[in-house]
């Protein structure tokens, strides 16, 4: 069968698109982007009907999987691990519900923070809900989980958690496919009562999720992906790995045997059997998992006396924070660590920028001109390449907290009488989560001067569609601005000093201001006139 | 054989083209490849890198482990230091050394070279000059590749067909110009 080289977001969307999946929803974020993006090119989606658009943001997308879960219907939900916050509320209630048709929810972590504002770990979420959740050590099992995870999905009427990490979302390898699916029919839940969270309907529901948890330990404890070497030369450790973390512990130990028992971990909840027998069988345990010390934390509780020794990133054998690496992994072995030199101490760290051209430069340059008799601290920003601006030379924002915040922040802080209280959002952003913050401000009639920075595009991870494209002005209006306080102007160095009398204009007036800046991002720009070329 | 590279510059140079043709070749030997890329917040305008493994056996890692890096080959000369933790003793660098100056702080480039000479092998050779010299100018980064290959074991025919094999749906012009690149990178090794 075919061999495609394929990124972990990639091949989990082709054995998605494989397994009979009829609709992907999510909102752009990395490391997630790509699974929407492979699938939006793929020539088989597109012949198989397949939806692929993206969502407003991750609440709605999770929700519109969930519907067409209701019908029958094969889908997946994409987000990044902040995303899933924004989620928060359907994927809890979806445990709840259950599914009807296969529901995956694939998250993707960022340990290191690669591009993110935190690492939290989306097993606490799996685990949270109590739902199955799948960690896909390579490429080839990110494919073959899309399958297994639907066919689960289906068996239990629950969700399943696909998480991913950075390192297996953005590396290629080869992916052999399997012979295709058919998508379902659809057809309505056969259990009327399968969707209705009311209190008495749910009570039932909630025992009825508990009695499954036995079951999804016995899935696990059978699962193709998780991996019991119990049987070895030297028991004075027992190793237990998960997700890609196992990949690190093969490759240092290279052609050679690992000496030690290993649990490979890939399903959850916990193979709890497993677990007993290793640390039955060793003198002490080592945990490597990809993100929070999650798994070591439940084994080794409050670390009662008598316990044998219990070594990962809780007692910093591994860092406590960050992603793991084969250095680090020999180094928690008391293997010898490779190292080549140091880096000389002349090279410059070169910390990404706004790119050359880039509208945002020119809607900053104006707005620290326009606010210089204030002085700084005045800017709530958000999360998109705008953020960038906090960076010299700019000095421009104060703020990055999460999706919108930067609208309900200045909210806050006019609401307390912090003048001028000013807000930077991006369009994407706006979409996302701006609306309902926007909303307060006119409620409450804040004093507030809100600039929506209109590149017409989702920027930061590399230029998606959103829902509310070319319709700004008409969203703020019907939201109740007043007119004559929707602003727009073309960030552009020439246009400064009309820039800089807009935002005084503005920051003058008491009451709800929108300014929008509206320019084409650059890079959108380049790609679009080499596709016309 | 196991062939670690780090490859190495700016966001926007063009190292996971670099990536492509040298993973094309492998797969045309029937060898395994892992790929580890930056997307996201990093690629604007910061520093870039991709874990490249190529391998006639399972690999296991996506990252490279320090210490065991084969070659960095990069497109700019800064940027192929940020990453000597990883370079095998006996590894080598093979770089541009046309600065990419976007930050205010970036040293005196001969001090650069300087660091770069000290390790025991490298090559170091101005890869934007040379393809403007051959009328390729956009194909610096085939320059750069050019000049590794012979270090990493493959034939200028094999690179030559996965360059002719990628670039075909962009024209025959801008395969020659990469061929021509090519061979001009070669010629320094």
């Amino acid at each position: 069968m075919e061999k495609l080289m394929l990124l972990g977001d990639e091949a989990l969307a082709q054995g998605a698109l494989d397994a009979g999946i009829s609709g992907f929803y999510g909102y752009p974020g990395t490391p997630s982007t790509e699974i929407i993006e492979y699938v939006q090119r793929s020539k088989q989606a597109i012949t198989d009907k397949v939806h692929r658009t993206w969502s407003s943001n991750e609440k709605t997308a999770m929700e519109s999987a969930l519907g067409m879960s209701y019908t029958g219907k094969r889908a997946m939900v994409t987000m990044k691990h902040v995303g899933l916050n924004v989620a928060a509320d359907p994927f809890m209630n979806s445990a709840m519900t259950g599914a009807h048709g296969g529901l995956l929810i694939t998250v993707a972590d960022d340990p290191s923070m690669h591009s993110s504002q935190n690492e939290q770990d989306s097993r606490f979420y799996g685990r949270f809900a109590m739902i199955p959740v799948l960690e896909p050590s390579n490429q080839q099992e990110c494919y073959d989980m899309a399958f297994y995870g639907f066919e689960l999905s289906e068996k239990y009427h629950i969700p399943v958690m696909i998480r991913l990490t950075t390192r297996l979302s953005h590396s290629r390898s080869g992916v052999v496919r399997r012979n295709t699916l058919p998508q379902k029919p659809c057809n309505k839940p056969e259990d009327i009562f399968q969707f209705m969270l009311l209190p008495a309907v749910a009570r039932k529901k909630y025992k009825n999720l508990i009695n499954l948890q036995e079951r999804f330990v016995e899935e696990s404890t059978q699962s193709p992906f998780n991996e019991y070497y119990l049987d070895a030369k030297d028991y004075s450790k027992g190793l237990i790995t998960t997700g890609l973390a196992y990949n690190y512990l093969r490759e240092v130990y290279g052609d050679a045997p690992i000496p030690y028992p290993v649990l490979k971990i890939c399903q959850y909840p916990l193979p709890a059997s497993k677990i007993h027998e290793l640390y039955n069988k060793c003198e002490s345990l080592y945990f490597f998992e990809e993100g929070m010390p999650i798994v070591e934390e439940q084994i080794k509780g409050l670390g009662f006396s008598g316990m044998k020794p219990i070594h990962g990133r809780l007692d910093g054998t591994l860092d406590r924070d960050g992603e793991l690496n084969p250095n680090k992994v020999a180094k928690a072995l008391g293997l010898p660590s490779k190292y080549g030199k140091d880096v000389p101490e002349i090279v410059a760290g070169r910390p990404p920028a706004l790119c050359v051209g880039c509208p945002h430069a020119d809607s900053y340059l104006a707005l620290n001109e326009a606010i210089k008799e204030y002085g700084r601290g005045h800017v709530f920003s958000d999360i998109g390449c705008y953020t960038l601006g906090f960076m010299p030379p700019y000095n421009a924002i104060n703020s990055c907290v999460d999706m919108g915040a930067s609208i309900t922040m200045a909210k806050g802080a006019a609401d307390s009488g912090h003048f001028p209280a000013i807000a930077v959002i991006g369009d994407s952003t706006f979409t996302h989560s701006g609306m309902t913050g926007l909303m307060d401000c006119i409620y409450d009639k804040s004093n507030v001067v809100i600039v929506i920075l209109d590149n017409s595009t989702t920027g930061m991870t590399g230029g998606q569609d959103y829902t509310a494209f070319g319709r700004l002005e008409e969203i703020c209006l019907g939201l109740g601005v007043e007119k004559d306080h929707i602003r727009t102007f073309f960030p552009f160095v020439k246009n400064h000093e009309e820039m800089i009398r807009i935002y005084k204009e503005e920051i003058a007036y008491e009451g709800v201001s929108v300014i929008i800046p509206r320019r084409e991002c650059v890079q959108t720009l380049k790609k679009k006139n080499k596709r016309e070329a | 054989m196991k062939k670690d590279i780090i490859l190495a510059g700016v966001g926007g140079q063009g190292i996971l083209t670099i990536a492509t043709i040298l993973g094309h070749a492998a797969l045309n030997r029937g060898w395994q490849l892992k790929q580890a890329e930056v997307h996201g917040m990093s690629q604007r305008g910061g520093d870039v890198q991709s874990h490249l493994r190529l391998s006639d056996k399972d690999i296991h890692s996506d990252l490279i482990t320090m210490g065991d890096a084969d070659m960095i080959l990069s497109v700019e000369p800064m940027e192929a230091l940020r990453y000597l933790p990883y370079l095998a003793a006996d590894g080598w660098i093979i770089t541009n050394s046309k600065p990419f100056v976007n930050i205010p702080n970036y040293p005196n480039p001969e001090d650069v070279y300087t660091e770069i000479s000290k390790t025991t092998n490298h090559l170091l050779f101005d890869a934007d000059q040379i393809a403007k010299d051959i009328k390729a100018t956009r194909s610096m980064n085939i320059v750069v590749l050019g000049a590794a290959i012979k270090h990493l074991g493959f034939s200028e025919q094999e690179i030559a067909d996965s360059i002719s094999a990628i670039f075909s749906r962009k024209g025959e012009a801008i395969v020659e110009a990469n061929l021509k690149a090519l061979k001009a990178g070669i010629a320094l090794s």
